[in-house]
């Protein structure tokens, strides 16, 4: 199936920090937009501009990276689906990262995204594996849940529906709850605030 | 036939909590992938997150399946100055149109600017009496979160999750664990529901829900009005809960009874019957339980860049060697961010700016008791205080109570209902590197609108408290 992910080969970019919210990832004024084409540009926009040319997406060797590794409880915040967008569209494929907020990594699945968690010690690791050696691929086994490259290979965890959704090429939903007429049907039949509260 | 039986009557489901039984009769299947296909009996649109998501739907040729299960309004673009049209800024005004057309395209209800029931969605849908007991609510914000103070089952989605619920009014999820957090006790005076939920995230984290609905109980909570209900619900998401929900009861009822959504006659009856029953058994099973002392909680305010980061306001700026040491590299940036010192009280913190509204707290409640501490003071020179009320609903409703000449009197600003600097995608925000204290519920670096803007979070009324004193001020000394 073509939607189906299971192998990115990429470079990786460490990104360092707990609780790094939507909102720095792509700042509310970048929301006013009707169409998500162009948020690839504004990832990170503030930090950036913070950063003066120094924040691992302006460094020239991160340009074409498709890997970047997080620490806790990254995406928390709002739910706009601009920030996984801006992030896509900058060229990430997949994040690893120690937890991410819930609403984010629905968003981020619903996109075809992977958000692969490991524990701390081996965000660590593999951060300081990468920041030495940023111009090494490195291979994300989507299936085998492993990360493999100059330095190690590390073990990855992701909830079970999710990686079977991604590995088997059903994370795109849109179609399998729309297909499912009749069972929606009969669940709106036995709602009772939808039939007057007789059912 | 319904798989969860009406009426106590059925002790099967005794050990069952509202989540599971509104999670029970919503489930429409399992999905291939393993998640349940969940149907939800609302969906709300405004103008951010739903433009693309129609754009989606265009392109693959689906309809709206349930128009009439689709309430949309506009909040987040809006101006709270002057709401002519067209708006001033051409963006703003774009977002607003798309989703006027896109509403009369596919016949959706839209509470427009004028309409009497414009404002921000989570606070014009109770308002309406759409929010009601037992539906699952979805939105594309992350506050829906708010609705569950009805005894909803209320979730924030993304933009492709908009499309899915416009597509096939449903939704792909996984079941959640459910952990009770009870307050028991009487709150002190001057401590408000604010307080109680900051104090909440402050002691459990910003991570600490996840993967949990927060359901609120205990006597603190039985006490509480609905819109204070709200207030806490709202918040379940910074604390990262995936949702919040407090049992339906008299409170509740009382509440619902002679909106316009609401049911009546008899239906109201078998309506009232229907919602006690949902009501988490009294043996029904937590994955986890939390219980904290109302009485022990002072107005709270955070200081930091997370709500985590909060602290009663006589207390002092933490000293990063006094927290767990995974907390200690934010409270290193957010020491660093606020240029605010470890060890020093909060409280005589200056502020430039007071901003009272938001979905938080912009009800009439708020309002009421801001005016109360704002009533025959004036706010400190040089500072900038206005009032953003929640909906028309209420703009009107404190407009006849007298609240507006009471702000207007002590020099605050009285504004038009939206969003406002809550975030900034309308003209109000911070500039360059002032600080806010803010009734609503985010303060992450950059929220209000500069990138090195400043936020504390507090209660509305320690908002008109800070106002009235330019600097950090404990309510409770202005209240006496
Ligand atoms: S008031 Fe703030 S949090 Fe609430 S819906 Fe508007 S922007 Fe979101």
């Amino acid at each position: 199936m073509a939607n189906q992910i299971r192998r990115i080969e990429r470079r990786a970019i460490a990104l360092e920090g707990n609780d790094i919210d939507t909102d720095r990832i792509i700042p509310a004024r970048f929301l006013k937009c009707v169409t998500f084409e162009g948020l690839g540009a504004w990832a990170f926009a503030d930090d950036r501009t913070a950063l003066a040319g120094c924040h691992p997406f302006d460094q020239d060797h991160h340009q074409g990276a498709g890997l970047l590794v997080v620490n806790r409880n990254f995406g928390c915040g709002s739910s706009r689906e601009h920030a996984p967008q801006s992030l896509g569209r900058w060229g990430i494929q997949a994040l690893i990262g120690e937890s991410f907020a819930e609403i984010f990594s629905g968003n981020c699945l619903a996109l075809g995204l992977p958000c692969c968690t490991t524990d701390s010690e081996t965000i660590s690791a593999l951060q300081r594996a990468v920041a030495a050696n940023p111009a090494a691929d490195y291979h994300l086994d989507v299936e085998a849940l492993t990360i493999t490259g100059p330095g190690g290979s590390w073990p990855l965890t992701m909830p079970a529906a999710a990686h079977r959704m991604l590995t088997s090429g059903q994370w795109d939903v849109t179609g399998q709850l729309t297909a499912r007429d009749a069972a929606l049907r009969s669940t709106a039949t036995r709602l009772p605030y939808l039939t007057g509260f007789t059912c | 036939m319904p798989r969860v039986k009406r009426g106590a009557d059925n002790p099967r489901m005794s050990a069952a909590t509202l989540y599971d039984k509104i999670w029970d009769l919503h489930r429409v299947t399992e999905l291939p992938g393993g998640q349940t296909q969940l149907f939800i009996g609302l969906h709300l649109i405004h103008e951010v997150t739903s433009p693309q998501a129609f754009a989606m739907l265009d392109e693959q040729g689906l309809s709206v399946r349930h128009p009439e299960r689709t309430v949309a309004t506009v909040d987040h673009i809006v101006p709270t100055t002057s709401q002519v049209r067209p708006f001033a800024d051409p963006l703003a005004e774009q977002m607003l149109s798309t989703l006027e057309g896109n509403c009369a395209r596919h016949g959706i209800m839209l509470h427009g600017i004028g309409s009497g029931h414009q404002g921000i969605v989570h606070v014009i849908a109770p308002e309406l009496g759409l929010t009601q007991p037992g539906m699952t609510i979805a939105c594309g914000d992350s506050h829906t979160s708010t609705h569950g103070a009805y005894g909803a089952i209320a979730f924030g989605i993304g933009t492709s999750q908009v499309r899915d619920v416009l597509a096939s009014q449903s939704l792909a999820m996984g079941k959640l664990r459910v952990r009770r957090i009870r307050l028991e006790g009487e709150r002190q005076q001057g401590v408000f529901a604010k307080d109680v939920i900051l104090h909440v995230i402050r002691r459990l984290g910003v991570k600490g829900g996840v993967g949990y609905a927060y359901e609120f109980a205990g006597s603190c909570i039985d006490a509480m009005s609905m819109e204070e209900r709200m207030t806490l619900c709202n918040m379940a998401i910074e604390g990262g809960a995936r949702c919040g929900y407090v049992n339906p009861d008299q409170t509740t009822f009382d509440d619902l009874r002679g909106r316009p959504g609401a049911p009546s006659g008899e239906a109201w009856d078998r309506a009232v019957t229907w919602w006690r029953s949902l009501a988490s058994g009294r043996d029904a099973q937590f994955d986890d339980e939390v219980v904290f002392d109302a009485a022990a909680i002072a107005p709270t305010i955070t200081w930091g860049i997370t709500p985590g980061q909060g602290i009663g306001i006589d207390e002092a700026i933490p000293l990063a060697s006094d927290l767990p040491a995974e907390d200690r590299p934010l409270a290193e940036q957010a020491y660093t961010y606020m240029n605010l010192q470890p060890g020093v009280p909060i409280a005589g913190t200056r502020v430039d700016v007071c901003f009272i509204g938001s979905c938080t707290n912009g009800q009439l409640s708020d309002l009421r008791d801001a005016a109360a501490v704002a009533r025959g003071r004036h706010v400190a020179p040089g500072i900038k205080a206005f009032v953003v009320p929640g909906s028309e609903q209420v703009a009107m409703a404190a407009e006849a109570a007298g609240l507006d000449a009471v702000f207007r009197q002590a020099g605050f600003e009285w504004r038009q209902p939206g969003c406002s600097m809550c975030l900034a995608m309308n003209p109000d925000r911070l500039e360059g590197r002032q600080i806010s204290a803010s009734s609503s519920n985010r303060n992450f670096k950059g929220r209000q609108g500069s990138a090195s803007g400043r936020t504390l979070l507090m209660s509305p009324a320690m908002v008109a408290a800070a106002a009235i004193e330019g600097a950090v001020t404990d309510v409770r000394s202005l209240l006496r």
